[in-house]
């Protein structure tokens, strides 16, 4: 009783550490008029330079959002918002038509991601990552581009696609989440004002990394960023995803789309870590994040997979999944999401299996901490066509403490009978005897907890690219000083 | 080294420890030999910090030091070791991992320099190969999936990186075949130095044979009922702890 006690204490105290990456960046902002109507969504598209075909979906998806209820299917609880409260557009404002080089950034922007330790310059230097940097909505940096240019890889803001390959942009977007899709698809839709195109011609690997760092800046400015990654025949790429965002008062609204399209033979490996402000003790200012991301093994033999480490957020609504529909294809979802304070998470996958002999894994690591509620939420659907398609899933929670939540629920629906879906799932927690044993060899008990938990979430962290696993696993410590140990 | 004066202990409100003294000097290795019941884990719990062990009275001075409401951590930092009963898993988290952590923090803590990853790795291999370890050992998850033999063998390994002024040994053999208990007493009898202590808790004698002690105390009804030498552990053996009111084990 003693024991169990004093555990608690710590973990109580551990959990007090402010969040590292609060600071607002104070930048001229090219605003929308606040609220969401037509206006606004002619005002973006009209900003954009945006051709007449896409602000007809834009204006499609606005009207049908009007009549679409919010999902509430998921375990997380917010007050309405407000869509009228909030800025559609915001861009931070540059000289001339925007920089050729990082010599032509806003200095203090650069200064941002210096605070965040992922200068550009350094990047560029000496990691050879690609960054196209997003501040608020619009693309300001664009690296390496020569040597992508040079294997026929495609890597720009979408923007821009609709400038260089705007049939390849028509061709694909929409095509895996449709604007009628969700609530908050539908709003990205309509108001979308930029993100990432990745286009990866047939045969060809790409020679590197590739990623982009979001930021939401801008105050009262929802973000609603929208990836779109086409991996043609034979091609493989692997995109890294991360962000951190500034200390704030009012809840944020992010509802970003991210598609990928993969052909015969193709790979696409994403990779996510996630690091929005996830509100104060109370759960007072965090983003919310209502994110919808998809992938579409088209081709024969294609995969997909996606890795993501969620440690930020007041509210995570996220479900990354595959449509199998190609034979042989393959689908994996890894995934570690912690909550504290009180944060909320409910995510998951879908994998859909559609094509024969295709396969799926699914890993998923939920760490609870405080009073934070977590969610695993997944759905494995065999079609009738789907013969000999089989799926792994093994859901594992670790909760810290006595108030917080874990809770699993898996949607398993198989129409085919050859299929077979494997589910393990368990609950743990870090007990008193295991922070005692490493106390006793020195180790003081932050990092203590921090040692278990990333011991706990070994098997993703190891799905990551080498850049990402370091961070990610001195993240997985920091979430938990700033909330556990 | 060590110095345990009136030392009385409550777990849960119920006095186990009942005014127990001991002194160990520098250098030296005793034997706590004791029945089932008699306090014995209590006493090595209470030595390393473990919450829940509260101190009612007396007090234990390591290296002129009062321990009383020191962290476990800090009392690892300044030279105290507890090699485990029953060594906890640590799942995902290879051997090296923690024990890299574990040195680091220590070193920290006194203020020097940390080890970096090439010298640590040398370090490692340098004590392996004295303790007869495989390497393999290093790459697996503590404890995670060990066989008794191995958890121990792993408990004398940490203890041969960390380097302990004094270090606790509860029950080491429990749990051991004959050929395992002979591996792990080696390991120890190669820890000996002057300027470590040991204090080896144990139920039976048979641990005794491999590790010759330089006192022997008898533990029972949470306190030292006899001291002596290495005979002492010899008469227990024969006579069992039914002379300090216990049936025999």
């Amino acid at each position: 009783m003693v024991a169990s006690t004093n555990t608690m204490e710590q973990v109580n105290d551990l959990a007090e550490e402010k969040y590292k990456y609060g600071f607002v960046t104070d930048i001229e902002s090219d605003t929308a008029p606040k609220g969401l109507s037509e206006d606004t969504v002619r005002f973006i598209s009209a900003k954009k330079n945006e051709p007449e075909w896409l602000l007809d979906w834009r204006l499609k998806a606005y009207r049908y959002w009007l009549k679409m209820e919010d999902p509430e299917w998921a375990k997380v609880k917010f007050p309405e918002i407000d869509y009228q409260d909030a800025y559609y557009y915001s861009a931070p404002k540059t000289s001339g038509d925007g920089p050729k080089s990082l010599d032509e950034i806003d200095p203090e922007l650069l200064a941002t991601y210096e605070k965040l330790g992922i200068p550009l310059r350094e990047q560029e230097m000496l990691s050879g990552v690609a960054v196209d940097a997003v501040f608020d909505s619009v693309s300001v940096a664009t690296t390496f581009k020569a040597k992508l240019e040079e294997v026929g890889v495609i890597f720009c803001p979408i923007s821009e696609a609709l400038e260089k390959c705007p049939d390849l942009v028509k061709k694909y977007l929409g095509t895996v989440v449709p604007y009628t899709d969700n609530k908050h698809a539908t709003l990205n839709s309509a108001v979308f004002t930029d993100g990432s195109f990745v286009y990866i011609p047939p045969g060809v690997r790409c020679p590197m990394e590739l990623s982009t760092y979001f930021r939401i800046n801008a105050k009262n400015t929802g973000q609603f960023e929208r990836t779109l990654i086409i991996a043609d025949k034979g091609s493989y790429v692997s995109y890294l995803e991360g962000c951190t965002a500034p200390m704030r008062d009012e809840n944020q609204l992010h509802a970003a789309v991210v598609e990928l399209i993969a052909l015969d033979d193709a790979e696409i490996k994403y990779s996510t870590v996630q690091n929005w402000y996830p509100g104060d003790e109370n759960g007072v200012g965090g983003i919310y994040n209502f994110v919808t991301k998809r992938g579409a093994c088209r081709g024969r033999n294609s995969k997909i997979s996606w890795t993501q480490v969620e440690t930020g957020s007041a509210i995570t609504w996220k479900y990354p999944s595959c449509i199998l529909q190609g034979d042989n294809s393959v689908g994996e979802f890894y995934s570690i999401a912690i909550t504290n304070n009180c944060q909320q998470a409910d995510t998951g996958t879908k994998m859909i299996h559609l094509g024969k002999n295709t396969t799926s894994r699914i890993i998923s690591k939920g760490i609870s901490a405080g009073r934070a509620d977590q969610t695993y939420r997944g759905l494995v659907r065999m079609s009738p066509k789907a013969e000999n398609a089989r799926n792994f899933t093994q859901c594992d929670s670790l909760l810290i403490g006595d108030q917080c939540g874990a809770h699993t629920v898996p949607y398993i629906e198989s129409k085919n009978k050859s299929a077979i879906v494997e589910h393990e799932a368990t609950t743990s927690t870090i007990s008193e005897d295991q922070l005692f044993y490493l106390r006793q060899r020195g180790i003081p008990p932050e990092a203590a907890v921090a040692l278990v938990v990333n011991g706990f979430c070994r098997e993703v962290l190891q799905q990551l690219p080498m850049e990402f696993a370091v961070e990610a696993q001195k993240l997985v410590g920091i979430s938990l000083e700033g909330s556990v140990g | 080294m060590l110095e345990i004066k009136n030392l009385h202990v409550s777990v849960d409100g119920k006095e186990i420890l009942k005014g127990l003294n001991l002194s160990v000097g520098a250098g030296e290795m005793h034997a706590i030999m004791g029945p089932n019941g008699s306090g014995k884990s209590t006493l090595s719990y209470v030595i390393a910090g473990r919450e829940g062990y509260d101190i009612t009275g007396g007090r234990i001075v390591f290296q002129g030091e009062d321990l009383t409401g020191m962290e476990p951590e800090v009392r690892a930092a300044k030279g105290l070791f507890l090699a485990f009963q029953y060594p906890v898993e640590i799942p995902g988290v290879p051997n090296t991992t923690f024990l890299k952590e574990a040195l680091n923090a220590i070193r920290r803590y006194r203020g020097e320099d940390e080890l970096d990853a090439m010298q640590f790795v040398k370090m490692m291999r340098e004590k392996t190969k004295e303790l007869g370890i495989s390497d393999d050992m290093l790459k697996r998850a503590v404890n995670a999936g060990f066989s008794g033999g191995e958890k121990k063998r792993n408990e004398i390994l940490q203890m041969a990186v960390l380097k302990p002024t004094l270090a606790v040994l509860d029950e080491t053999d429990s749990g051991l075949d004959i050929d395992a208990l002979k591996i792990v007493a080696e390991g120890v009898n190669k820890l000996r130095s002057p300027d470590r202590s040991m204090l080896l808790i144990t139920h039976y004698q048979r641990l005794l044979d491999y590790i010759v002690p330089d006192k022997v105390h008898v533990l029972a009804h949470g306190k030292i009922q006899r001291s002596g030498g290495k005979e002492l552990a010899m008469e227990l053996e024969e006579k069992g702890y039914a002379e300090f009111g216990e049936a025999a084990a």
